[in-house]
């Protein structure tokens, strides 16, 4: 999914402006990732074709999960030492307010890696980070 | 209700959507708590760009879209139903160049929450992703009576 080379110019550089590119559903929800010092923000900028609900209007409750989830894979592949793809096992979101169209934010953390499964945590949120639009966690399973 | 209602119910309800236009999610059947959507496949929400396999990020939205639109099949009149929660399980990547289905169902409804529960497959018998969710009941009046008359064609 990801070329090596690719990878370790993004670790190296910070820039994932080419990893981002290589991945068609990264592109298409507009998923970008900033990184400051070790820690990585994921962010998904306003985008009408994201929505939902068009009386708010709210981006689709599934493009929020598909960002948290991308970002979760992603985050995941940057924090091992070597190239492991990881597959995703399961994934659950819950959902605390409504993603208002606006920029989107989200960052991961690993609640645990074992040899073979990963288990990642998310939080998105808008206007503040104290006011989480969504909570998700997800487990993968580590090959190669 | 006939089925029929339902599914054009459905059909209105999907096309305000904006990502679910842009997926082209197609509602193929519908019943009472039941409902089948369609996902076409197409190149730009691939995940893996080596085998072609579209996105979990893709199948969630269809799963949420579909468990969320079925309730409109349980429910005499339209009411919108924020997702509080959904649950999925990949089984296996979706097949590239393939559709993918998901068949939705409401198996507990209250007064506050509906409980629903979705399988997307390619081919029949082949669970690609399960997925359970709950959703919010907020009542009819949390939206607007001009979008229900849109959803329902104005026959509440």
């Amino acid at each position: 999914m990801i070329d090596p080379a690719v990878l370790e110019q993004t670790q190296k550089t910070g820039d994932f402006t080419d990893l981002l590119e290589g991945i068609p559903y990264a592109r298409w929800i507009g998923l970008c990732c900033d990184r400051f010092g070790d820690d990585l923000i994921f962010r998904l900028p306003a985008k009408e074709q994201n929505l939902g609900n068009p009386i708010l209007p709210a981006i689709h409750g599934g493009v929020i999960g598909g960002f948290m989830e991308l970002s979760a894979e992603i985050y995941l592949i940057l924090a091992q030492e070597t190239l492991r793809m990881p597959k995703i096992v399961d994934f659950s979101i819950d959902y605390l307010r409504a993603g208002l169209n606006r920029e989107t934010y989200a960052e991961c953390h690993l609640t645990r890696q074992g040899n073979r499964v990963a288990n990642v945590g998310v939080v998105a949120w808008q206007k503040s980070r104290s006011k989480p639009i969504a909570t998700a966690r997800a487990h993968f399973l580590l090959e190669g | 209700m006939e089925n029929k209602t339902r599914l054009d119910r459905v059909h209105r309800f999907v096309s305000t959507l904006n990502q679910a236009r842009e997926l082209g999610l197609v509602p193929r059947e519908a019943g009472e708590g039941t409902l089948l959507m369609e996902l076409p496949y197409s190149e730009k929400i691939i995940g893996n760009p080596d085998t072609g396999a579209i996105h979990g990020g893709a199948i969630t939205t269809l799963m949420d879209t579909t468990s969320g639109s079925v309730i409109i099949c349980a429910l005499d009149e339209f009411e919108l139903c924020p997702t509080l929660d959904l649950r999925v399980d990949y089984m296996h990547p979706a097949e590239p160049g393939k559709p993918v289905f998901a068949r939705a169902e409401t198996y507990k409804i209250t007064s506050n929450i509906i409980f629903t529960r979705c399988e997307a497959y390619q081919d029949e018998g082949n669970t690609i992703a399960n997925c359970v969710g709950t959703f919010m009941r907020i009542g009819k009046e949390a939206s607007p009576k001009p979008y229900r008359d849109l959803i329902t064609g104005g026959e509440e």
